[in-house]
């Protein structure tokens, strides 16, 4: 990288000034120190006819009560399968969760069996689809699909689980509820729909909600609709989120703390305003320079050359060195330790080992 | 809904009247005719028994005869059995053939459905294996070979059931194989089809999300819309096990409408032909406007009262 996309950075920086701050009237909500969910080491693989594809490989972050962490990156890079892993949806062939743990209320995820699991998906830990448009079933009633997890786990009457469902969907935001409840998923329109599966996924009032691009498939009047949504709810609630994203502008809007994987791993976590202010890794920094924007020239926008390493044989080193514009001779060979630059803002690059600098003086 | 109904039931007139007319002429423009092969008739009687069943008269006037008779419902007299009506024959034959109709036709839906399930849900297992082995085998095999082996084996060699009549609940188990296992094989196939797309849906994955038993998921998620395809070929699968019942019924001797349609059609038996193919396509088209019924009733999206839907 030279000095002109450093300028970049800094220009980039300034104008998210305004996004940053404007977010839920405050610029920073106290998020307790409480942890929700702590994901250590998770290696997970799927096989296939063409081999074995190393998925996640070794992913750690942790997740604080009535925080947002939003987990960024290309796709392919692991986000998915990292929020499937914690729901327990990973069909078992052909994944494999191959070592690590998903501690949740002091329960190892990975080691409960599928009865263990139920108790706790759709109660304690929820999750919303990409698509409204396909998560919700075409031949069911959407009051039955509000409901039905809300009579599995807590065994009330018809009648009782029918007011929950309407309380939810005014939560929601979803006019006329009482007729609504009866109607089916064609009748509704995609941000209505999104709005149901929020419901749906809010109805057993969980701890924690995985939201997996919940406004990729939405148009961007819908989309803001929406975040403004996922901000109230954790008000009201104090719910904490995992929001899987590849769209910077999500991130800016909601996100607390903000994860960047690449390649299977957490290459960068930090607060927001560390992430987006002060990137340290050449990755983080070549993903805020590649997103389009209206203020920059287009012969500025910096995408990242290169594809991400081929997960059935990832490198041994980091796995962004081939496109890395500081690669050293190390970086190829030796994967790097993770090094504390604040409380919260932690790095996997071998730029910040000391003698770095001796390479790049 | 109550318009469409309407709507469909004049259709279905309009498609009786239709098959009706076209046998009417078809038979008519077969040479011959019921008296063929009575040599000993001599003219007189011959012209009597003509007038006395108006076949002396134009068939312009005989179709309007005809026509009245379906109105009324009432075919008369069968001309090789002076003793009987039609509508006597229907009644007495009908019912078995019916009876083993819908016993067939139980029999596919339940275990097809079964077997095309456990196979999706086990999908490149054992279990799926094996019922598309059975699948392509029952397909492959006509009803009237399965017949003939199972009466060789089950009843001749090992002598376990009954092999022909239809007097007891076990005469009627050798036949009802005999005529599911086809349609048992196609609606496995199909089920499992269905379900293998249905089960990667988005919607599953959130049924699972949700933390729903194993059994609320298949069933009320997976199976409602997997289903579709099912009901769709129902109709058609109605008409060919109509139409197995009357080889079926002929290799057990099983006193159903077969014997009667095959050998009326044979003798030129005009008032039994035509009686029985009113009756059978009348019985047919509404049970293709029930299978739409239920279509309706499985996939809300499917506006039964209107062509194009508004959202």
């Amino acid at each position: 990288m030279n000095e002109h996309q450093f300028d970049n950075a800094n220009a980039l920086v300034c104008n998210r000034n305004e996004d940053l701050d404007r977010q839920k009237g405050k610029n920073r909500k106290t998020v307790s120190t409480e942890k929700v969910l702590t994901v250590e080491e998770l290696h997970v693989s799927f096989k296939t006819f063409g081999g074995e594809v190393q998925a996640l490989r070794g992913v750690s972050f942790e997740l604080y009560k009535g925080e947002t962490l939003a987990i960024v990156g290309e796709s392919g890079c692991g986000k998915s399968v990292t929020a499937n892993t914690i729901m327990g949806l990973i069909p078992q062939p052909p994944g494999r969760i191959k070592n690590g743990k998903v501690l949740f209320k002091g329960k190892d995820l990975t080691k409960l069996s599928k009865a263990g699991l139920r108790k706790i998906q759709g109660v304690d830990i929820s999750m919303i689809f990409q698509d409204p448009m396909t998560a919700l079933n075409p031949t069911l009633q959407i009051g039955e699909q509000l409901t039905e997890g809300y009579r599995t786990h807590h065994k009330v009457s018809k009648a009782n689980a029918r007011e929950k469902a309407i309380e939810m969907l005014e939560l929601v935001g979803i006019p006329n509820p009482e007729e609504r409840l009866k109607q089916y998923p064609h009748q509704f329109s995609g941000g209505m729909r999104q709005r149901i599966v929020i419901a749906i996924a809010l109805i057993c009032e969980p701890e924690l909600l995985i939201a997996d691009e919940p406004t990729t498939a939405l148009d961007v009047t819908i989309q803001a609709q929406i975040l403004e949504l996922f901000n109230e709810i954790q008000e009201k609630t104090g719910v904490s989120i995992i929001l899987i994203t590849h769209d910077l502008g999500v991130v800016a809007k909601i996100a607390d703390r903000i994860a960047v994987m690449y390649a299977g791993k957490v290459i960068e976590i930090g607060e927001k305003r560390e992430i987006f202010y002060t990137p340290q890794h050449p990755y983080t920094k070549g993903l805020l320079n590649s997103v389009p924007r209206l203020d920059l020239k287009e012969e500025e926008l910096q995408p990242i050359e290169g594809t991400p390493p081929d997960l059935f044989a990832p490198p041994v080193g980091c796995p962004f060195t081939a496109r890395c514009p500081f690669a050293m001779d190390v970086c190829d060979r030796v994967y790097p330790e993770t090094t504390h630059l604040t409380k919260n803002h932690a790095v996997n690059c071998w730029l910040q080992d000391e003698r770095a600098k001796l390479v790049f003086t | 809904m109550a318009v469409y109904i309407v709507k469909r039931f004049f259709m279905m007139i309009a498609t009786i009247l239709i098959i009706a007319t076209l046998t009417f002429f078809l038979m008519h423009s077969i040479p011959g005719s019921p008296f063929d092969e009575e040599r000993t008739t001599n003219p007189t009687i011959q012209a009597n028994l003509e007038k006395y069943y108006k076949l002396d008269q134009p068939v312009a006037v005989q179709y309007v005869y005809y026509l009245k008779s379906i109105v009324t419902f009432d075919f008369g007299p069968s001309i090789k059995k002076p003793n009987e009506t039609v509508n006597s024959l229907l009644a007495r034959g009908f019912p078995i053939s019916f009876e083993l109709g819908m016993i067939t036709i139980l029999v596919a839906v339940i275990s097809g459905v079964t077997l095309g399930t456990f196979a999706a849900l086990r999908h490149n297992g054992f279990i799926d294996y094996m019922a598309m082995t059975f699948a392509v085998v029952g397909i492959s095999v006509p009803n009237f070979v399965l017949a003939t082996l199972l009466i060789q084996q089950v009843a001749v060699t090992w002598q376990l059931l009954p092999p022909a009549t239809w007097s007891s609940p076990l005469h009627m188990i050798l036949p009802t194989l005999a005529l599911a296992t086809g349609p048992t094989a196609i609606i496995a196939r199909l089920t499992r089809a269905s379900m293998l797309e249905v089960l990667t849906q988005d919607y599953m994955k959130m049924a699972r999300a949700k933390g729903l038993t194993p059994f609320r998921i298949v069933v009320r998620h997976a199976l409602r819309n997997a289903l579709m395809p099912v009901v769709t070929i129902m109709g058609t699968m109605l008409a060919g096990i109509l139409t197995g019942t009357f080889v079926i019924e002929k290799i057990f001797a099983i006193p159903g409408m077969g014997k009667y349609f095959v050998e009326s059609i044979n003798n030129r038996d005009y008032p039994v032909i035509m009686g029985s193919t009113v009756f059978y396509s009348a019985f047919l088209v509404f049970m293709l406007f029930l299978v739409d019924i239920v279509y309706g009733f499985l996939d809300p999206r499917i506006k039964l009262h209107r062509k194009d839907g508004d959202v």
